[in-house]
């Protein structure tokens, strides 16, 4: 959190309402979401109790175990839910894009991906739990589950796995993407509330929200004075009805708030670069979808010593972009690098599009800008700049002095003698420009699953399911 | 009787009078490590000091603890429990000869719960001063030893809800916990509540044989975590090294105000007692009872929350006083010094000029409100 963000959270508990900490949306938002609203049984690892999903926001699934502790009955739910999830993500695979690629083959891609809405990060963990718990299951032999499930298992895997990696959409967790976007008068912790995070962005903060009563927990936990008084009993009289209507009072509300999350969120304009990173996301999804057509074996427990340190910089590089990029897209995030000094904006006050640097054969063109900021600029002379007004564009910075910072255009403005029109601010136009830049080091190289060193425990053994996975226990 | 004492009475006495009439609830490790997570607060150090109930005293106030545990999850941690400690710990000894790699060919068990309670603590220490000493039949494992630790000056008694486990004199504290431990992870805050909690029993522990005379160091920093593993029941055994969090709860155990200091600031006529009814239901005025709290400091933070009963009340009192402490401990860090979210926004929009040493923070926020409002425009 940045300086920024806290005086935007006092302002919020001064007025009793949010406020903004962005002016677009940086999160991909679905023409087709599906909402997906986990519960679990308290004080087990993974057992489900109830789900409420869908995309149609008047007519949420409800699905429930009626009797969580009997295993045939989860296997059964998992496969309900198979029933509705599997349909909704292989809608996306027919329609494709071929993409050339540079020393590889050209691959398939597919032109929307599935975006499955959760709660919070409770949710999304439990979600990772549930596939863990059911990709290694066979179909086949002593225990032997539904067709679907195991399928099931692989895509919740996946999923949930994507949902960690920055700037990715697949499975974003409304109190996340709310909280980037508004800053409410709370603490952190009490924004993982998704009904008292609402409220403070909509009509203003209520201990309402608090009150399991009013405002049942989001999940996946339920509220454990709702399992004592009413669920229990409801579970001990053997009515699956009678848990069926209980867990619906704990879900409905919060389908309700789910949507209404969804709205905000779609009220906002989407950022630049919001579309490529949900081309990323395609791209993966369509990769996964190709790992399973060509028959993988399902995700290995843990990644090898490789496979983990290829995923780490993966995401570190993702989450670097992913901070550079909301910066260009958002004059708001950039203007928590203005606060500290890596950025700053200003109006042009004079130009020389013409100057030239060097003689003969290797004369420049690079043209000068001054710019006029009230900033502080703490940067010294040579930084490497660029500009999200102009996005190709790459600059250095020449001088700095009684808020006068004086610019030299290096990259992106032509090729001929004189640059090429508008690739030079006017005097008058508001510019900024950054230290920020998108181009970052490679990853390092990294050997060969096979040629693991024996430091990292050497090759690791290949991963085949067994037995004792598929009939592992679920107690 | 009645709570007000006008005497200049010891600290005993003087926290007998801020209990009243309430009966005295005691000490958990639980308690213990969430004290220590905040050890400026003397309002928490001065109820858990004379041991009121807060959550009793919270629900009397109107501000209900938001804590609870669902009978479903009590009836698996029980199953759990009794689960690795059937058959004399069978299973227990199975798991410790794997994890420790020691050959343990005899075992004997004692359940200290088994001896009358006011003699538990007696009978603990006597059992451990025997095995410190080596002396043969003192036992393998001791089932929930009633140990004693210093807080702030008074003595608070821990039943811990674990196993000491001792073999040629060395100790180790071993904590069944029913959180599952799935493909070798676990909730990274679940165990670390269980290594702080773990934490407090080593450390009482030490202190029991530094005073019977033997060297503390025979207790483990390592604690055995017992979890189910995976989806199953079945228990695992993992080592888990506690040093950090002994370096922690000792630095904020010292750190705490001493209680006897506490006490002398309190106005003489102070009490916390709840006025038990013969139902045992607080009888006093809630309103009465918030102006007794009020007179004590508390350290409110949004930490708070998962930690202590009181949180709800005194979340309200920040709230009213518009403390910037609401908003997390960052944020009060990033404000470097400026406490009250009106003195903050003042700085920000050059309403208030800022006091010595707040120039740097009011420059920051002015220049932050500036950039705000411009791309807000």
């Amino acid at each position: 959190m940045s300086l920024l963000t806290s005086l935007a959270r006092l302002r919020a508990l001064h007025e009793g309402v949010a406020q903004p900490i962005a002016t677009v949306r940086h999160c991909h938002l679905s023409r087709r979401p599906m909402v997906f609203i986990p519960l679990k049984l308290s004080g087990e690892a993974a057992a489900p109790l109830a789900a409420m999903l869908g995309t149609d926001r008047d007519r949420p699934r409800l699905l429930v175990v009626t009797q969580p502790r009997n295993r045939d009955q989860r296997f059964a739910w998992a496969a309900e839910l198979a029933g509705v999830l599997l349909p909704y993500v292989e809608s996306f695979l027919a329609d494709t894009e071929t993409v050339e690629r540079r020393n590889a083959d050209p691959y398939e891609r597919a032109l929307d991906a599935p975006q499955l809405v959760v709660p919070n990060l409770g949710a999304v963990a439990f979600t990772r739990l549930l596939g863990r718990s059911t990709r290694f299951r066979r179909t086949d032999g002593p225990y032997p589950v539904p067709e679907e499930v195991p399928l099931l298992g692989r895509w919740l895997t996946y999923l949930g796995e994507r949902a960690s990696y920055p700037g990715s959409s697949l499975m974003p967790a409304a109190t996340e993407e709310l909280g980037r976007h508004w800053a409410t008068g709370q603490s952190g912790l009490e924004d993982a509330n998704l009904a008292a995070l609402l409220h403070w962005i909509t009509d203003g903060p209520t201990d309402d929200a608090e009150d399991p009563l009013i405002w049942p927990p989001a999940g996946p936990a339920t509220d454990p004075g709702f399992d004592a008084e009413v669920l229990a009993p409801a579970i001990d009289s053997g009515s699956p009805e009678r848990v069926t209507e209980a867990l619906r009072t704990q879900l409905e509300p919060t389908w309700r708030l789910m949507w209404r999350a969804i709205d905000l969120l779609a009220g906002l304009p989407e950022g630049a670069s919001v579309a490529q990173r949900w081309e990323q996301d395609r791209a993966s999804f369509s990769g996964m979808a190709a790992a399973i057509a060509e028959g993988g074996p399902p995700q290995p427990r843990r990644d090898g010593a490789v496979a983990a340190a290829a995923r780490l910089a993966r995401m570190e590089r993702a989450q670097a972009a992913y901070d550079v990029q909301r910066a260009y897209d958002d004059p708001l995030v950039m203007a928590e690098f203005r606060l500290t000094g890596e950025a700053f904006a200003g109006e042009v006050v004079e130009t020389d599009p013409g100057h030239t640097e060097g003689e003969g054969r290797s004369r420049k063109l690079r043209p000068l800008v001054v710019v006029k900021t009230d900033d502080p600029v703490r940067l010294p002379a040579g930084t490497a700049l660029g500009t999200p007004q102009r996005r190709g564009q790459g600059a250095e910075l020449v001088s700095a002095a009684g808020g006068l910072v004086t610019v030299k255009i290096t990259k992106g403005m032509g090729r001929g003698r004189t640059p090429a029109p508008g690739a030079v601010p006017e005097v008058g136009e508001r510019v900024c420009y950054t230290s920020l830049t998108d181009d970052f080091q490679g990853s390092p190289a990294l050997p060969e699953s096979e040629s693991t060193p024996w430091t990292h425990g050497g090759p690791p053994q290949e991963y085949v399911p067994n037995d004792d996975d598929a009939q592992e226990e679920w107690s | 009787m009645s709570g007000l004492k006008r005497s200049t009475s010891g600290p005993g006495e003087r926290l007998a009078a801020l209990r009243g009439t309430t009966p005295q609830s005691p000490h958990d490790a639980r308690a213990i490590a969430a004290l220590a997570a905040n050890p400026g607060c003397a309002r928490r150090a001065l109820l858990d000091g004379a041991g009121i109930d807060k959550d009793a005293a919270a629900r009397h106030l109107g501000f209900p603890a938001p804590f609870g545990q669902s009978p479903f999850a009590i009836t698996r941690g029980n199953a759990f429990e009794s689960l690795v400690k059937a058959d004399g710990c069978a299973e227990l000894l199975r798991m410790l000869r794997e994890v420790l790699g020691l050959p343990i060919a005899e075992v004997a068990y004692h359940d200290v719960e088994n001896v009358g309670a006011h003699l538990r603590h007696a009978h603990t220490r006597a059992l451990i001063d025997r095995a410190a000493a080596g002396a043969p039949g003192a036992g393998t494992l001791y089932d929930h030893p009633l140990l004693s630790l210093e807080i702030a000056g008074s003595t608070a008694y821990l039943e811990p809800d674990v196993v000491a486990f001792q073999l040629g004199g060395r100790f180790h504290i071993v904590e069944i916990k029913s959180f599952a431990v799935i493909d070798g992870q676990a909730d990274p805050s679940a165990v670390a509540a269980a290594a702080r909690q773990a934490a407090v029993y080593v450390l009482a522990l030490r202190a029991l044989l530094e005073e019977l005379g033997h060297d503390p160091l025979k207790v483990s920093h390592d604690v055995v975590l017992v979890c189910p593993e995976n989806f199953a029941n079945r228990p695992v055994a993992t080592l888990v090294d506690v040093r950090r969090q002994l370096a922690v709860l000792r630095r904020q155990l010292t750190r705490m105000t001493a209680l006897d200091r506490l006490l002398d600031d309190l106005p003489e006529d102070l009490t916390f007692d709840l006025a038990p009814g013969e139902d045992g239901l607080p009888t006093r005025p809630p309103a009465e009872l918030a102006d007794a709290l009020r007179r004590t400091d508390a350290r409110y933070a949004p930490d708070c929350l998962s930690a202590c009963d009181l949180c709800f009340f005194c979340r309200d009192e920040a709230r009213q006083e518009g403390a910037s402490d609401l908003l997390g401990r960052q944020v009060r860090d990033e404000l470097g010094g400026v406490a009250s979210v009106e003195e903050a926004l003042g700085l920000a929009d050059g309403t208030r000029h800022p006091a010595e040493g707040q120039e740097e923070i009011a420059r920051l926020l002015r220049n932050a409100e500036r950039l705000r409002k411009e791309c807000l425009a």
